[in-house]
């Protein structure tokens, strides 16, 4: 007798816990970018994104279906996102350096699904498998390429089930990249400049080729000078930017940027005496990467026209008015432009 | 400590020379050497008021302000790593016994992650240093048996690990993609942002660090005889090791909020030195200066020439430095026992 409600919870646990799958699943299977098969509802409400640059993808997808911010919104950024979405709580990250998010605050924000977008390889396939064994959500990890951002654009919206908004998007990315390529194809190598991409107040940390954060300038035809390196960042010395001397300094750190022209250690490099050295604007998301995702989109004709300003066509204020309207669902007046591209 | 331990293998009169000729061959050679191609010509025009005007950027802008900055760091780092085991006569004591490098370190990332101006962290980085060793020395004095020697490094050490634990949790807050690496960087060590300004900044502290330590070299030498020896000869062995400690920790401080987290000069640079000058503090104190300021140049050196991307100097002042102790410790092992 003293054993049997022990035996009886313990079958109560376990029928629950096989019943718990079967009440979630009345949707559908998708493949994600790592193979597995996920199962996940015919149109989630409510959606956790594990970084970022998945925060992005969701947010100009289905914003009414996030459950928080991976990070908040900094104050410069809320003019730029829809009201309701920004005033979502932050949550935390799951993915990359340094996971923030408990599993049981996860649970707590009540997610149908969780996404995550970016790097595919054994590490994050094991975090999927992870968290989708313990928390018994689904998780969807998709590929963040560059190269392949139209169709991961599509792949997201499947999952969503938001296949007509992803389609609008995905044919934007096309034809952004087609446009790109259609301007590279006019200019000769030799004529695309070397570019360093500066980061820190002091300008001396920068991506590496081939890193995901300095991947678009590659993608627009600019010749990256740290090209050594095996890992994403790096600190350089100021004499090795001398000795590159890059044609375009492209940076994100706005101190840098006002302080350049003063800073005796960066004179006489060409980027900055022929005053080529630009910031990238950030609000809501950044331009260049921060985070890598497809905020990148409008980055790619920003530095177009910076890098190649004899040869990029079309009205830079007018496509960046048209992107922020499509992409995060918020109109630009004139000083709003000017403010963010800081003309 | 026993007499065998001297001069393995140097004469007292030929070290002098000997130690100024290095330091000045490992300087020449940080000034000569670095990622922007500059030819000796080219060195000479510039230093003669000619040459280009990149060589000349480079030269006075970059270059030469770096080597003296090492040159410092290095000197102030080992200076203050000899002193510090003097006072505790322990041999395993460096600089950031108590709490100095970590409480620097934690208002340098502090102002990383709240978005100071460059010359603002450093010197949250010196005075959060201080204010460290500050609150140590408060808690020992005012302890049980105040004022000893192990109280005074227990309370480095509780303090220590708060102000580590401070710079976890920084690390946490930071911005993973931005400020996360500017961080990790900067507690591995680095002298790649350098200028004339951070100079200027830090000299006066070392040098009012050091001077104390100079004049009252004889006197800091007692203090390796044990208290009561010392204080039967006249001094007054508290309030001496508090003195030095501060003039130390000064020294550490500000190379710290300069450079950034060097590990291993304070510690090995000072057994170097003893292992050529014997434990006579008034001779190890300018060998471990000499020595420190001539390594740390080579390492900085290396630093920023190896590759095209710059490698903290944590990471090579270890791995240059623990093959080097290992020798000497092997070469110097029998004077190693008391």
């Amino acid at each position: 007798m003293r054993h049997f409600p022990l035996t009886a919870l313990k079958g109560a646990i376990l029928a629950a816990l096989t019943a718990l799958p079967a009440l979630a699943f009345d949707g559908r299977t998708v493949t994600d970018a790592t193979g597995r098969e996920v199962q996940v509802p015919a149109n989630p409400a409510r959606v956790l994104a594990a970084g970022p640059p998945a925060s992005t993808l969701l947010y100009v997808l289905k914003p009414e279906a996030m459950v928080g911010w991976v990070r908040a919104p900094r104050e410069a950024d809320l003019p730029f996102l829809r009201p309701e979405a920004a005033a979502l709580p932050e949550l935390g990250q799951l993915t990359g350096k340094g996971d923030t998010l408990n599993l049981e605050v996860l649970l707590t924000a009540t997610p149908e699904v969780i996404v995550d977008y970016g790097t595919v390889n054994d590490t994050y396939k094991d975090l999927a498998v992870r968290v989708q064994d313990q928390s018994g959500l689904p998780y969807v990890l998709i590929d963040g390429g560059f190269a392949v951002l139209p169709q991961s654009i599509r792949q997201m919206g499947d999952v969503l089930a938001v296949p007509e908004r992803a389609e609008t998007l995905a044919a934007y990315a096309e034809s952004a990249l087609a446009e790109t390529d259609a301007l590279l194809a006019g200019i000769p190598e030799d004529q695309r400049p070397s570019v360093y991409l500066a980061r820190g107040p002091e300008g001396l940390e920068t991506a590496t080729k081939g890193s995901i954060n300095a991947e678009i300038i590659e993608r627009v035809g600019g010749r990256n000078v740290a090209e050594e390196g095996t890992g994403n960042l790096a600190t350089v010395s100021p004499e090795q930017v001398q000795a590159w001397a890059p044609d375009v300094i492209i940076t994100i750190d706005r101190d840098f940027a006002a302080n350049v022209g003063t800073m005796p250690e960066w004179q006489g490099i060409p980027a900055v005496a022929n005053g080529r050295v630009y910031l990238a604007p950030a609000a809501p998301f950044g331009f260049i990467d921060r985070p890598p995702s497809v905020n990148r989109l409008i980055g790619l004709k920003w530095l177009a026209h910076k890098l190649y300003p004899d040869h990029a066509k079309g009205d830079l204020r007018a496509d960046v008015a048209g992107f922020y309207d499509l992409f995060y669902g918020v109109t630009l007046d004139e000083p709003a432009l000017s403010a963010l591209l800081g003309d | 400590m026993s007499l065998r331990f001297r001069r393995f293998w140097v004469t007292e009169r030929s070290l002098a020379p000997l130690l100024l000729a290095g330091l000045a061959a490992a300087l020449l050679a940080g000034v000569a050497i670095g990622p922007f191609p500059l030819s000796l010509r080219q060195i000479g025009a510039v230093l003669g008021g000619g040459g280009e005007v990149q060589a000349t950027t480079v030269l006075w802008n970059i270059r030469l302000p770096r080597v003296f900055a090492a040159a410092m760091v290095g000197a102030a780092l080992a200076a203050a790593g000899a002193t510090y085991q003097t006072a505790f006569r322990n041999p395993l004591v460096s600089p950031d016994i108590l709490g100095v490098s970590a409480g620097a370190g934690f208002g340098a990332v502090l102002g990383i992650l709240l978005g100071l101006p460059v010359l603002m962290i450093q010197l949250t980085g010196f005075v959060t240093g201080l204010a460290t060793v500050a609150l140590v020395l408060g808690l020992a004095l005012s302890l049980r048996g105040g004022g000893q020697v192990l109280v005074m490094v227990l309370c480095g050490i509780a303090v220590g690990a708060l102000a580590g634990a401070g710079i976890s949790l920084v690390k946490l807050m930071a911005d993973p993609e931005q400020q996360l690496p500017a961080i990790t960087f900067w507690l591995m060590g680095s002298l790649a942002g350098a200028k004339r300004a951070d100079v200027a900044a830090a000299l006066p502290a070392i040098v009012a660090g050091l001077l104390p330590l100079v004049l009252l070299r004889w006197r800091i030498g007692l203090l390796a005889l044990g208290d009561d020896e010392a204080k039967s000869l006249g001094v007054e062995a508290t309030r001496l090791r508090l003195l030095i400690i501060a003039c130390a920790t000064l020294m550490t401080s500000a190379a710290v909020s300069m450079a950034g987290v060097v590990g291993w000069i304070g510690l090995m640079v000072p057994h170097m030195a003893r292992l050529l000058t014997g434990p006579r503090f008034d001779r190890l104190l300018p060998a471990a200066a000499l020595i420190g300021a001539g390594f740390m140049v080579l390492v900085d050196t290396a630093a920023r020439s190896i590759a095209q991307m710059e490698v903290p100097l944590g990471i090579l002042t270890a791995v240059l430095g623990a093959p080097v102790f290992v020798w000497l410790l092997a070469r110097g092992s029998r004077g190693w026992a008391e």
